[in-house]
């Protein structure tokens, strides 16, 4: 009996395991299975109603655009900035105080992000305040309660992850990849279409998808800083208001439902497209 | 347009520092066309240094690098248009096997046919046919470390560079490949530079051998002038003089050194008045004999098939690496003798 549990690979240290598994089935697998049978109990005594009525409502429907339209461009911005910047630091001695800095506005928190960009970015803020008197400017600049209000603030908080996780991809390739292209006669652009960017595209595609989960959930930010009633309503307010202003949880968890199913859908695409990349190790041979 | 018809690559006063430390220290040295030199030294000696200035990797502090009357050192690795088989042979991991070898040839936007068939040209000069559309990955070092000549090579390079490029081979397929880059060498007509720690492989493969050392020059020249007359005392030490002793030698009639108590006759490389010198022999010229001079005690000894190798302390306490055909024993006492013209005499 033991030595056949062995034979798959289930032995003593496996009990280790079982605290783990406890805490996800409590803490996720058991929350999701509520919810999503809860979604299907509406108010109104049917099963689809709540996903009729969100499907039927523009207001509600539109969440889905209004939050992809901030959270895909976020994520395509952070990426698109996270590269040149990662391929950098990569070739840098200390690249210590550069990852601090960059690195610092994750442990702020987005809330104290948010406040800070409400002071420097607002009507009276010392940017406005700054381009008004240097004349660079006639009217203040609306950056804040607006679209770009929430953008700003998602790229802010939202870049040092994506560097991190780009760094650790790029650091993870072999110089000597490079210089071996370079010594094929591979001109800067080409090693970096040739050989990093084939090397770097599965990694960068997991990046992609942690990153725009991460947008794609944005909620204090697009009330603190967008306009959460319009442009900005996005599907997470969608949610609260749902759960908390109108007391509806199977609403509520209908929208978390269709929320969680637009980011599974997209990371499923991305992944899905990533399978047919080569996914190996990025080194030269044996090390 | 072929650089393979160049004559000469000159070296001129090639230096590199690393701050305050430098690496390389005024490096002179000319390569014909269609010489293999090893570039052999111990770690840290700047072999590898040396490699990467040449390759364009790394650039000089100071000093210049001439392809005939042309200046390269100014240019950039991809301007070069030299061959490098790097140690860890840096094949890219997502290319096949033939993408690797033909990314030279596309890098230079050749035709599709042309590519093709220097490929397959190159793929038959290293063995490795029907191998093409696999990925590096899935070959075995010495497959691995083929397809990475057969990449340095397939854009008929002036000059192929080698970093150490057998290091990572178990013992029989490094002498194999020995043998396979000399040939490959042979049939290219292109110089190769060889970096390389293991002076078997420098002197096996080498038509000439720069000894380095802290990133100066110590001696360049033909194996078998190294092997059988170093200039300095630790370039012979290097070459496999193990016995390397601190003697004193009297020049008379004939070049007398003090070794284990012992008067022997030795020849002199630099030595040029009597007094403090050093005695190089090789182990394998040291050989037990009865009515050797040299009275020794053995500490240790092996097999080695044909002969044993053994270490023996003598009266005077000096530990020297000797040869036996007889099997010798631990505790024993056995006399040692070496032929005049192979202890070697160094001022110290």
């Amino acid at each position: 009996m033991r030595q056949a549990l062995a034979r798959k690979g289930i032995d003593g240290v496996t009990l280790l395991a079982l605290p783990a598994v406890f805490f996800v089935i409590a803490l996720f697998i058991y929350p999701f299975l509520y919810g999503l049978f809860l979604s299907f109990a509406p108010k109104d005594g049917s099963t689809l109603g709540n996903y009729i009525k969100f499907f039927s409502d523009p207001f509600l429907y539109d969440t889905i655009w209004k939050t992809l339209l901030i959270a895909l461009p976020v994520t395509i911005i952070n990426l698109a900035f996270s590269v040149p910047v990662a391929l950098r630091v990569r070739l840098m001695v200390k690249p210590k105080l550069l990852t601090t800095i960059l690195v610092i506005p994750i442990t702020l928190g987005t809330v104290l992000v948010a406040e800070g960009m409400l002071n420097y970015f607002g009507p009276r803020g010392w940017l406005n305040r700054a381009l008004l008197e240097f004349g660079l400017s006639d009217a203040p600049l609306h950056l804040i309660h607006n679209y770009w209000g929430v953008f700003l603030s998602l790229v802010i908080t939202g870049f040092p992850f994506t560097f991190l996780l780009t760094l650790s991809y790029v650091t993870g390739i072999d110089p000597a990849l490079e210089q071996a292209g370079a010594m094929l006669g591979a001109r800067g652009w080409e090693r970096f279409r040739f050989i990093l960017v084939p090397l770097l595209l599965p990694g960068l595609m997991i990046t992609f998808c942690l990153s725009f989960v991460q947008a794609f959930s944005v909620f204090p930010s697009a009330v603190l800083l967008g306009a959460p009633a319009g442009i900005t309503r996005v599907i997470s307010v969608a949610a609260y208001t749902a759960a908390f202003e109108e007391y509806d949880y199977s609403m509520a968890s209908a929208i978390a439902m269709i929320m969680a199913t637009v980011q599974v859908g997209i990371v499923a695409a991305l992944l899905g497209v990533q399978s047919l990349l080569y996914r190996g190790p990025a080194g030269g041979g044996k090390g | 347009m072929s650089l393979r018809d160049f004559k000469a690559l000159r070296l001129d006063g090639m230096s590199r520092d690393f701050g305050s430390l430098y690496a390389l220290k005024d490096i002179n040295l000319t390569v014909e066309r269609g010489e293999f030199i090893a570039l052999l030294g111990p770690s840290g000696c700047g072999k590898s240094t040396a490699l990467n200035c040449l390759a364009g990797l790394l650039p000089l502090s100071s000093g210049s690098i001439w392809l005939d009357d042309k200046r390269i050192d100014t240019l950039g690795p991809e301007g070069r248009g030299f061959g490098m088989v790097f140690q860890n042979y840096a094949l890219f991991p997502h290319m096949t096997v033939r993408k690797n070898i033909g990314f030279g040839l596309r890098m230079q936007n050749r035709p599709k046919d042309e590519i093709e068939r220097r490929v397959d040209e190159a793929m038959r000069l290293v063995r490795l046919t029907n191998q093409g559309d696999k990925l590096p990955g899935q070959l075995s070092g010495g497959q691995q470390q083929r397809v990475a000549i057969a990449r340095a090579i397939v854009v008929e390079p002036p000059l192929v560079l080698m970093d150490e490029p057998l290091s990572n081979l178990d013992a029989k397929l490094r002498l194999e490949m020995r043998a396979e880059i000399r040939r490959i060498h042979a049939s290219l007509g292109s110089a190769t530079i060889y970096v390389t720690h293991d002076q078997d492989e420098a002197l096996s493969l080498a038509d000439r051998i720069v000894v380095l050392r802290d990133g100066v020059i110590r001696q360049v020249g033909t194996p078998a002038e190294l092997y059988g007359r170093p200039a300095h005392a630790d370039v012979a030490e290097f070459m496999g003089y193990r016995n390397i002793i601190k003697s004193h030698a009297e020049l008379g009639e004939h070049l007398e050194v003090t070794v284990g108590g012992a008067k022997l006759w030795g020849t002199s490389v630099d030595l040029t008045a009597s007094g403090p010198a050093l005695a190089a022999i090789r182990p394998e010229d040291l050989s037990a004999t009865p009515d050797g001079p040299i009275s020794a005690v053995v500490q240790n000894a092996e097999y080695r098939g044909r002969d044993f190798f053994g270490l023996a302390t003598t009266v005077d306490g000096s530990e020297l690496y000797f040869r036996s055909e007889a099997a010798v024993l631990a505790g024993e006492t056995v006399r040692l003798a070496a032929d005049p013209q192979r202890i070697l005499v160094y001022a110290a």
